[in-house]
């Protein structure tokens, strides 16, 4: 099974647009994923019925148990994370949204009151659509970790997947912990990116991340004519780079429209939907 | 005043409300802008200023395979998996790592030591008289982006005689997020109004909610349909103080690099009352 994730440096790109039309026009038997576990939209497009839900454990969480408490400060001295909040009446707290559970506080406390907690922090969802099987999760807003998420995700999409030819991934923005987790064993990126001066700036960061991996890329533009000269610099840099370009989107307030009517956009009669259809068509083509 | 702009979904304006607030307000008084995006800083595309440098580096553990006895304790002890410990030898992986130094305090041996190792930048501009400009930039390849955002913070706060500090968040709601957030005065949020944005805003409102962060709505590329919107400013109890119209020269403006403030009166307004509407909320609050 060959894997591509849909990705972007800059957030807000069009990503999710883009996978959903991939879902809806490529010729193949496919798992999608929602890696974009933070900010997880894909079900509004593909509106997937869940099956299963897996609850997802987070890293864990210290506790401190304040009767055993002896009010020396050990913790609060060598905990990295500032986790650890000194209520300056002698007791100390575990701020739970900051402690990457670790566990140097259990190892440091004298009185051995401090425990690793187990911590729920969301769930992993197995659905059914009538794309394929879709994976995806709804995290806890501020329990962080997405990378660990991301990871589960596409672990459950292995376990679950059957014959499918084509693992379809909506991935993160940016180019720290989710997206490298993202593009762990994935064959393929798709670039979605935007003319504007920040579009083009992230692109080619997330390009130098991208040369490091054994990874074949692809790129298109969105909203390709609002910024007709920034376009054409992002297809030079492109060329330069030795990135096929697949396409360009033009601005099309159809593309909303489709959202706020979840469907993917390529089910619309719309300019958009016409230019995702050939982007989807080039994508084929290279690795179908 | 340390004011965070925040979203959930990206794209949606953060950078955009974050350099015309920061510039319009430097017209009057010392703002610091900080920019907490550092996997894909982009504030500094907005400005034109030489830039001083320094690195942000974190603690790593080295370890003296003199001393290492293979014991395991250190393998055991990390959670992250970073340490295998196998008869014949140790093997450390450094990307795993979250630099907690547990296995330094706990190794019975001492074989555990401790190094600096850099993972971004912090860079320092004065574009405007009264404006200073902080931009953090993790290093390629690198993972630790809330570690840079801390370095932002601190370095930001460092800066004498500065009224307000605004910190421009990452988007998304997990841990880069939640650092940008941490210890600040008030939030503001940028919205669009499609299903996807009000999914995400509703998740960075109940982040600043849960830590008791006053907050604002900023509705960014309205196109007039904001139902969804006012409905849970209504139900979050979490004001509208701005709408932005969704307009192809604004957009042109943005995309250039260009600050719309520095274009247009209009918005030099609509800025500046956007401060003093989040300042009559703090100042009622206190």
């Amino acid at each position: 099974m060959k894997k591509i994730a849909v990705i972007s440096g800059k957030g807000g790109t069009g990503k999710t647009i883009v996978t959903g039309a991939l879902a809806d026009q490529l010729n193949a038997k496919m798992i999608i994923c929602d890696a974009d576990a933070d900010a997880s939209n894909l079900d509004l497009i593909l509106k997937p019925e869940i099956l299963r839900r897996i609850p997802h454990a987070g890293l864990k969480i210290a506790e401190i148990d304040q009767d055993k408490c002896i009010g020396c400060g050990e913790c609060y001295e060598f905990c990295r994370f500032d986790s650890v909040i000194d209520r300056k009446d002698g007791t100390y707290i575990i701020d739970s949204l900051k402690c990457e559970g670790c566990g140097v506080c259990g190892l440091v406390c004298p009185a051995e009151c401090i425990e690793l907690k187990e911590n729920i922090c969301g769930e992993v969802f197995i659905s059914g659509s009538p794309y394929g099987t879709v994976v995806h999760s709804e995290l806890n807003a501020g329990s962080g970790a997405t990378g660990l998420l991301v990871h589960e995700i596409k672990k459950n999409a292995l376990e679950e997947a059957t014959d499918e030819d084509l693992m379809l991934i909506d991935g993160p923005p940016g180019i720290g912990c989710p997206l490298q987790s993202t593009m762990s064993g994935t064959d393929y990126a798709l670039i979605v990116t935007e003319p504007s001066q920040s579009g083009l700036h992230d692109l080619k960061r997330l390009v130098e991340v991208l040369e490091k991996l054994p990874v074949e890329i692809f790129a298109c533009i969105n909203k390709a004519d609002l910024n007709p000269e920034i376009t054409e610099e992002i297809i030079s840099y492109l060329t330069d780079s030795e990135v096929p370009m697949l396409g360009t989107i033009p601005f099309d307030k159809n593309v909303i429209e489709s959202v706020r009517s979840g469907i993917p956009v390529t089910k619309t009669d719309s300019p958009a939907s016409d230019a995702v259809k050939e982007i989807c068509n080039n994508l084929s083509e290279k690795i179908l | 005043m340390k004011i965070a702009v925040a979203s959930g979904k990206g794209g949606t304006g953060k950078s955009t409300v974050s350099v015309n607030l920061a510039y319009t307000l430097a017209l009057k008084e010392k703002v610091v802008l900080a920019d907490c995006d550092v996997e894909e800083p982009n504030l500094h595309l907005f400005f034109d200023a030489e830039e001083t440098e320094k690195e942000v580096k974190v603690p790593l553990p080295t370890f003296d395979m003199e001393k290492c006895t293979l014991c395991g304790d250190c393998a055991r002890f990390c959670n992250y998996g970073a340490l295998i410990v196998s008869k014949e030898k140790l093997l450390f992986l450094k990307e795993m790592c979250h630099s907690c130094g547990g296995c330094r305090i706990l190794c019975p041996a001492g074989a555990v030591g401790e190094t600096e190792v850099s993972i971004g930048r912090i860079l320092k501009s004065e574009p405007t008289e009264n404006l200073t400009l902080i931009t953090g930039i993790l290093n390629i390849g690198e993972i630790k982006a809330p570690e840079v955002i801390k370095d932002v913070k601190i370095t930001a706060e460092k800066i004498p005689d500065s009224q307000i500090t605004i910190l421009d968040s990452p988007p998304g709601t997990a841990c880069s997020m939640v650092e940008t957030v941490d210890s600040i005065d008030f939030s503001i949020l940028v919205a669009e109004s499609t299903p996807f944005g009000m999914h995400d805003i509703k998740l960075a409102a109940e982040v600043v909610k849960e830590r008791n962060i006053p907050a604002c709505i900023v509705i960014n590329r309205s196109d007039g349909q904001d139902e969804a919107i006012e409905k849970l400013s209504e139900e979050m109890s979490i004001p509208i103080l701005m709408r932005i119209p969704f307009e192809k020269e604004i957009a042109r403006i943005q995309g250039n690099g260009e600050i719309l403030s520095a274009h247009s009166e209009k918005y030099r307004n609509e800025f500046m009352t956007l401060s003093d509407r989040i300042r009559k909320i703090m100042g009622d609050a206190s």
